[in-house]
């Protein structure tokens, strides 16, 4: 009782020195396992918790005193969608009898179906609500933005007078110099990209939020993009350069092929792990941080985590503030990568 | 929950994925990129427009002060001029006058000076007559002293007759 009262002493205090930061930690789920009396707490589940994808929103609160946002789950099962809502659950005590279904989700969050069918799960999950926020942010940032652009001709106002300058960097510092004469082609998708990455990165900054761009599902589809973009707007010097490699001796060639087909792979493959280990490695810090004061608390007592937490609270926002930084950064290399991987499927040799 | 499920993508995510993207990639490019770029392309165009007609007008303004200051040359060669001219009819005016003036005056100071002979003359022969009739009077007056005696009389004579004679 003690070491509760005390955490939530601390999570009051974080919540009043912090504006960013992933901090809403949850204790591991009230499993023995990792935590004991005499045990030092092992911050890893709850890490994970926080850097992976849900079927709720999770706030604050453990077990049945959780407070979550329900989000919809939608299964796709042998034919049939089966759509109901995530709270529906009651904390996992209840089980969604749908026909000849039943589901059931452990305390995990996972969900199986009990006769072992299986299923595709299309729910709308923490990260497809943090997407479409980002998506309703960016409709809105740059629809007003657009419509002003539309109406003045003078000078940019308001919000578009702080997104011309970024439209601007994008289109004259990376797209323009990498790809060349036909960048008007590809400056919507690119522009798209920039934004889309940069506006999710940073609403993983906020706290309680998710982690979007730190999920590997959506960097390989970004990344997927990008392969698919650069590869149909290769030319002939660019397959040439593949299937018939330029002053490579004939006995190479069963080598250098295989090779350069590979690293028409590989070049997206980075992209997308680059994305999802940066925003991923940046909260596991930031989550790290914290859980140093819970660590202290379990293994050295009460004075240990009140001295360590200012310590462990101004790493934390020393930490946002490269979060932030890493945010732009990262919008940044995933678009100059991508540019130049299109710019060279493109250039002309003659 | 096990390590491995960071590096597993889901399916349900993936779709969400390019649902979400594809659509705000058709929407931005409608509502966003278009206008705001063509806006920057417009006002691109309208600053060079500007500036070209911008240094248009200062090479017109050059050449109009360039005549200006061709202007200004004339009106200044013109100005002395005219004061030249000026200067000279001044000049002639006064010597022209002071040329009739001292005609004037000479022609003045001639006929001052014929009066003053014409006068003078008519004053020496009056002072003439009155001295002829003054030394007639005295002449008599003496005459008629002098001649009281036979004596003097005879002195005259003599002095008179030696005076002549000589």
């Amino acid at each position: 009782m003690i070491s509760s009262s005390f955490k939530k002493s601390i999570f009051t205090l974080l919540l009043l020195n912090l504006s960013l930061g992933n901090f809403f930690a949850t204790e591991s789920d009230n499993n023995t396992s990792y935590k004991s009396e005499n045990e030092v707490y092992n911050p890893v589940p709850s890490i994970m918790h926080h850097i992976s994808d849900a079927h709720e929103w999770h706030l604050w609160g453990e077990g049945d005193k959780s407070f979550s946002i329900p989000l919809p789950i939608i299964l796709y099962t042998e034919g049939n969608f089966d759509i109901f809502m995530s709270s529906d659950f009651n904390h996992g005590h209840a089980k969604i009898i749908k026909d000849n279904r039943t589901y059931s989700v452990d305390h995990h969050g996972h969900i199986s179906e009990d006769s072992g069918l299986s299923f595709i799960d299309f729910s709308i999950t923490k990260n497809v609500a943090s997407m479409l926020i980002g998506l309703l942010v960016l409709l809105l940032i740059f629809g007003i933005s657009g419509l002003k652009a539309k109406n003045n001709k003078g000078a940019p106002s308001g919000v578009l007078s702080f997104l011309e300058p970024l439209i601007l960097f994008v289109r004259d510092d990376i797209v323009k110099p990498n790809i060349g004469k036909n960048y008007n082609k590809y400056l919507p998708y690119l522009l798209t990209l920039f934004f889309f990455i940069l506006v999710n990165n940073l609403l993983g900054l906020l706290p309680g939020s998710a982690n979007v761009t730190g999920n590997i599902a959506i960097t390989l589809v970004l990344s997927f993009i990008t392969l698919l973009v650069t590869n149909f707007s290769g030319n002939k010097s660019y397959w040439g350069h593949i299937f018939n490699p330029p002053g490579v001796p004939l006995l190479l060639m069963p080598i250098m092929i295989p090779i350069e087909i590979v690293g028409i792979f590989t070049k997206p493959f980075a992209l997308m792990i680059r994305l999802f280990a940066n925003i991923s490695a940046g909260h596991i810090i930031i989550l790290s941080l914290i859980s140093l004061i819970f660590m202290a608390q379990s293994g050295l007592g009460n004075l240990a985590a009140w001295s360590l937490s200012p310590v462990a609270v101004v790493f934390v926002l020393f930490m946002d503030l490269i979060e932030v930084l890493v945010a732009f950064l990262q919008a940044y290399i995933f678009t100059l990568l991508t540019s130049l991987f299109i710019g060279l499927a493109t250039v002309d040799h003659h | 929950m096990d390590s491995m499920q960071l590096v597993t993508p889901a399916i349900g995510l993936m779709f969400w994925t390019v649902v979400i993207f594809v659509l705000l990639l058709i929407l931005l490019k409608k509502f966003a990129w278009k206008p705001i770029l063509k806006a920057v392309d417009d006002r691109n165009n309208s600053i060079n427009d500007a500036l070209s007609s911008a240094e248009k007008a200062r090479s017109e303004m050059e050449q109009l002060s360039a005549d200006n200051d061709k202007i200004l040359n004339e009106a200044r060669i013109q100005r002395d001029s005219i004061i030249k001219e000026a200067r000279d009819i001044k000049n002639k005016t006064i010597a022209d006058a002071k040329n009739k003036a001292s005609i004037e005056a000479e022609k003045i100071i001639s006929s001052a000076k014929e009066q003053i002979k014409n006068e003078k003359m008519k004053a020496m022969t009056e002072l003439k007559n009155e001295i002829a009739d003054i030394s007639i009077q005295m002449a008599e007056k003496i005459i008629k002293t002098e001649l009281k005696d036979a004596k003097s009389q005879k002195k005259l004579i003599e002095e008179d007759l030696k005076k002549q004679m000589n």
